[in-house]
C-alpha cells in the first residue's frame, strides 16, 4: 500500500539523516529515485521549490513529494513518517540528557557517520554535476552530450560566488544564489 | 487563560513554531535566534546554555535539524505533549504552503520561461550541495580514520551507481558502517589505554 511505503521510507529516511537538510538528499534519491516514484530531473526541480519556500527544507521536500505520489494523504503520511523518529529519539535524549552527548560511544559513532555522510553528498553532488553538464540531465552512461549551457552558467554562479566571498567577506545566501540562477537560467536557456 | 498554565504554554509552543516554519527559510540553523528571543529571552523558560545544548542535540541526533530543535524545546516547556505540540506547529506551514504550490506546479511547469528558469535552478541546487559539502566539512578532523572511511563511501556510491542493481539501501548501510567502525575505534582505543 502506498500509504504506508511513504510512511515507512521518510521514517528511514528520518532515522538515517544527520546533519540537516541536505544529509536527506542522497537518501531520497535513492529511495524515491529508484523506486521509480519520480524522475530524477523532478527532484532537483523539488530540491529547488522546497529551499526557496519558507518552513524547513527537510518537511517541504518531504510534502512535496508525498503528495506528488499520493495526494494529500501521502503528503500527511511522509510528514509523519519523517518527523517520528526525531520526536522518539529527542524525547528519550531529553530525559537522560547529559548522559547522552558526554557519552564516549555516541561521539565516536559520530565520528565515523560524519565523513560517510560527507562522501554521500560529495557522490550525489558529482553525479548531478555530470548529468546536467555531460548527458543533458539524462542519465549517465547514455548518449555523451555536453551542454554548454548549463556550463556557462556553472562557471558563472562559481565566479560569482567566489568573487561575493571574496569582496563581501560573507557567503551568498542560498536563496539570493538560486534567485540569481533562475534568472540566469532564463536569460541562457530562452536566448 | 492564567500564564504559565500548561494551555497556555502549549499554545504559546504552537504559535512560536508556526511563525518559525512561516519566516525560516532553509530551515536549521536559520530557526535559532527566533527560538532564542521568543522562549528564552521574552519568557525564560529555557536558559540561553540550555539553547546551547539543543544545538548539540539536534546536531548529534538522527532527524532534520529543525524536527529536533523544536521536539525538544518542547519537552523542556511542556513535556511530551509540549513536543508534539511544538513539532506540529513547525509542520503546519510547510504543508499548507507546499500543498497550495503542488496544485500549480504542473501546469506551471508547462511554461517555457519558467522551464528555463528550472534549468537554471538545477545548476543553483548542484552548487548547494557542494557548498553545504563545504559547510559540513569544517566539522569534522583530517585523519586516516576519517579519510578512509570517506574514500569507502564515495567507492561503493560509485559502484552502485554503475553496477546494475535494485538494492536503495546503500547510504543506510553506509551510515550504520560508520557509526559501527566510530564505536570499534573508540574500543580499541580504550583497550590500548588500560595496556599502557
Amino acid at each position: 500500500m502506498i500509504y504506508f511505503e511513504l510512511f515507512y521510507t521518510f521514517f528511514l529516511i528520518g532515522l538515517f539523516t544527520f546533519g540537516g537538510g541536505y544529509a536527506m538528499i542522497p537518501m531520497i534519491e535513492e529511495q524515491v529515485v529508484t523506486k521509480g516514484w519520480i524522475a530524477e530531473a523532478t527532484l532537483t526541480d523539488f530540491i529547488a521549490v522546497s529551499e526557496v519556500t519558507p518552513g524547513p527544507f527537510a518537511l517541504n521536500i518531504s510534502t512535496f513529494i508525498g503528495n506528488n505520489i499520493g495526494g494529500v494523504f501521502g503528503a500527511i503520511c511522509s510528514t509523519i513518517g519523517v518527523i517520528l523518529p526525531s520526536l522518539i529519539i529527542i524525547i528519550i535524549v531529553a530525559i537522560v540528557m547529559n548522559k547522552f552527548i558526554t557519552n564516549k560511544f555516541v561521539r565516536g559513532a559520530l565520528n565515523g557517520v560524519k565523513p560517510i555522510v560527507l562522501s554521500l553528498i560529495f557522490s550525489t553532488a558529482l553525479f548531478m554535476l555530470i548529468k546536467v553538464v555531460f548527458f543533458s540531465g539524462n542519465a549517465i552512461g547514455g548518449e555523451l552530450a555536453f551542454d554548454m549551457k548549463s556550463f556557462t552558467l556553472l562557471i558563472v554562479l562559481v565566479g560569482y560566488i567566489i568573487i561575493h566571498k571574496f569582496v563581501q567577506k560573507k557567503s551568498v545566501s542560498p536563496i539570493k544564489m538560486l534567485g540569481i540562477a533562475a534568472l540566469l537560467g532564463l536569460i541562457i536557456f530562452t536566448v | 487563560m492564567k500564564k504559565d498554565s500548561l494551555w497556555f504554554r502549549l499554545l504559546v509552543l504552537f504559535l512560536v513554531f508556526l511563525k518559525t516554519g512561516a519566516l525560516t527559510f532553509g530551515g536549521g540553523y536559520a530557526m535559532i535566534p527566533i527560538i532564542q528571543n521568543e522562549v528564552a529571552g521574552k519568557r525564560k523558560w529555557v536558559t540561553d546554555s540550555e539553547i546551547i545544548d539543543i544545538i548539540a542535540i539536534a546536531e548529534s541526533t538522527p532527524g532534520p535539524i529543525a524536527v529536533n530543535t523544536a521536539t525538544y524545546v518542547g519537552y523542556k516547556v511542556a513535556g511530551v505533549i509540549g513536543s508534539i505540540v511544538a513539532t506540529l506547529g513547525l509542520v503546519v506551514p510547510s504543508f499548507v504552503i507546499i500543498f497550495v504550490i503542488s496544485f500549480f506546479y504542473k501546469d506551471f511547469m508547462k511554461i517555457a520561461a519558467i522551464q528555463a528558469m528550472f534549468k537554471g535552478l538545477k545548476v543553483g541546487v548542484i552548487i548547494l550541495l557542494f557548498s553545504a559539502l563545504i559547510k559540513l566539512s569544517k566539522g569534522v578532523k583530517l585523519n586516516l580514520f576519517t579519510i578512509i572511511l570517506f574514500v569507502i563511501g564515495f567507492s561503493i556510491m560509485v559502484l552502485a551507481n554503475f553496477l546494475p542493481n535494485n538494492f536503495n539501501y546503500w547510504s543506510l548501510c553506509l551510515i550504520l558502517f560508520g557509526a559501527l567502525c566510530g564505536i570499534i575505534g573508540v574500543i580499541i582505543s580504550k583497550k590500548k589505554g588500560e595496556n599502557k
